[in-house]
């Protein structure tokens, strides 16, 4: 883009961006629908909204553009339905909204969803693709990090079954927190899975990563994930993993 | 007496930083009897920039664990400035661990810049270890009181946190990341880092306010950090929070263990801020 000038790349980079969160859009309406056996998914607790606990300057403005171009109400989608006859449910973390970060509306959705699986006895699968903990939303942004992590210790303790799913990326409060917390971790293939961003990492130890670091396949070797699935296969995967574990929570 | 200014939230984040601040270890010898220090993840690692122990509190055995950051250079390289790996956390999750079996309750002492952001610490699993120790410590069958001292930033800091009772020294902040990771991730500019932290609410005042925190310490005019040479005042003033902490600590004790869970629990749960929106496409 070297022969642009400032302002016709921005203008430029915004309508790639902007594209970029509409293939982004179609690939999570559809996510579920694909995923479920037909007909069966049902949408839970849609609109929950952040209230802007630190008032921070222009994130009402945002979320409320954000909302109106996404049609949800935040970044997160939950809700409930059957993957090979057997009933779970699950919420999926949405990169168009705000990188997936979690504030209090992804937080709380999350906890909900952990205790309708655990009311209902299903199994819970949450699907994490986010930039960690919302900035915009302060210290009530981190504190869903012991919210979520709370939630899923009493899910497991009292027997559920925990499948976390690690899409691209997963880092910061996410990934340290409900993320690395499954019974069983699946991660997508190349994706970017780890705390501090490589961005961060470079700039404390002064030298660029090598290739790979943090990728799906890094954090495999190195214990950290049970499988890399690809979305072709993680229905099926996902399929094996609820009926070798349909004995126990039925 | 006349009201005082209201200092800017920066300043709070540089006594946070200072150097006199008490560190773990000054507060240790303040508060507690028979310290006696323990170490190691018992997976291959001794973390320096945690400290763990078993102490008395008043006569209550209690365990205590917290970030460890120096005054000198050669004590801040040797504990990492207080910036734990995943063996920092496992360490702390063992401790808490122990303490839980032998009916000890907790107490933590938070004082980091955040957990350390290098590739050791990512290849260990930092994400995970921070993880499991908050998920732990939120079902941890004793008592537990985290205390913020100095600077509590972002999940190095809330993985000690998860506690029955969270206080902050009134000079400490806590915040969701430092204030120049803050303003380096909203502005791409980390200079900006005074500015984003009077965006944070950040200071033990803002966040008790918030209702995130549960009581503020009180320390002398400007900070205790400025007493730490006087010992007479330093040790009054650790006189009086070792009596509120045991003080606590023998009322949480006095709750049934289920109650306390419950209460732990929903006193994470209950931190939320949404409103319920309508109109949205459920897609079914």
């Amino acid at each position: 883009m070297s022969g642009f000038s400032d302002r016709r790349k921005t203008m430029l980079s915004f309508k790639l961006h902007r594209e970029h969160n509409r293939d982004l859009q179609k690939q999570s309406s559809t996510f579920f629908q694909d995923l479920f056996d037909p007909g069966s998914f049902r949408t839970a607790f849609p609109g929950i909204e952040s209230d802007d606990p630190i008032h921070f300057p222009g994130y009402r403005r945002k979320l409320k553009e954000l909302r109106r171009v996404t049609g949800t109400a935040d970044a997160i989608q939950a809700g409930y339905g059957k993957i090979g006859g057997i009933t779970v449910c699950a919420a999926m973390l949405k990169r168009e909204f705000m990188m997936g970060s979690m504030g209090t509306a992804v937080g709380e959705t999350v906890a909900r969803v952990i205790e309708l699986a655990a009311n209902k006895h299903t199994p819970l699968i949450l699907f994490s693709a986010s930039g960690g903990a919302r900035m915009q939303e302060g210290m009530f942004s981190l504190m869903q990090m012991a919210k979520t992590s709370a939630a899923i210790e009493r899910f497991k303790r009292g027997g559920g079954l925990y499948i976390s799913v690690l899409m691209h990326p997963t880092t910061g409060g996410v990934s340290a927190s409900f993320a690395m917390l499954g019974d069983i971790i699946l991660a997508e293939p190349g994706a970017l899975i780890g705390f501090a961003g490589p961005r961060v990492i470079e700039q404390t130890i002064g030298e660029q990563l090598p290739s790979g670091f943090q990728r799906a396949e890094f954090q495999l070797a190195h214990g950290f994930v049970d499988r890399i699935v690809e979305r072709k296969e993680l229905r099926p995967v996902l399929r094996q993993i609820l009926r070798l574990h349909s004995s126990t929570w039925v | 007496m006349k009201k005082q200014k209201k200092m800017p939230a920066f300043e709070h984040v540089q006594i946070a930083r200072d150097r006199n601040r008490p560190k773990v270890t000054d507060l240790i010898s303040g508060l507690l009897d028979d310290f006696l220090e323990l170490s190691g993840d018992r997976a291959g690692k001794e973390d320096r920039s945690v400290i763990g122990g078993v102490g008395l509190l008043d006569g209550i055995p209690v365990t205590v664990v917290g970030h460890r950051k120096g005054r000198t250079v050669e004590e801040n390289v040797a504990c990492n400035f207080g910036m734990p790996g995943p063996e920092g956390f496992r360490k702390s999750l063992r401790l808490m661990k122990q303490a839980e079996k032998f009916g000890r309750p907790v107490i933590t002492l938070i004082d980091t810049p955040g957990a350390y952001p290098g590739m050791e610490a990512e290849e260990n699993g930092i994400s995970a270890a921070i993880a499991e120790n908050m998920a732990q410590m939120s079902a941890l069958g004793v008592p537990v009181i985290a205390l913020i001292t100095g600077e509590g930033s972002s999940g190095g800091a809330l993985a000690l946190g998860v506690a029955d009772r969270l206080w902050m020294l009134e000079y400490a902040v806590f915040s969701i990341l430092s204030p120049e990771g803050f303003a380096s991730i909203l502005w791409k500019d980390a200079a900006r880092s005074s500015e984003a932290s009077e965006l944070m609410r950040m200071t033990a005042a803002e966040l008790y306010e918030d209702r995130l925190i549960d009581r503020v310490i009180p320390e002398p005019e400007g900070g205790i950090q400025s007493s730490t040479g006087d010992s007479h005042v330093f040790t009054d003033w650790c006189g009086f929070l070792k009596t509120a902490l045991a003080e606590e600590i023998r009322k949480l004790s006095g709750i049934p263990k289920e109650e306390l869970l419950e209460m732990r629990y929903q006193k994470f749960r209950s931190i939320r801020s949404e409103r319920t929106g309508n109109n949205y496409d459920t897609g079914n």
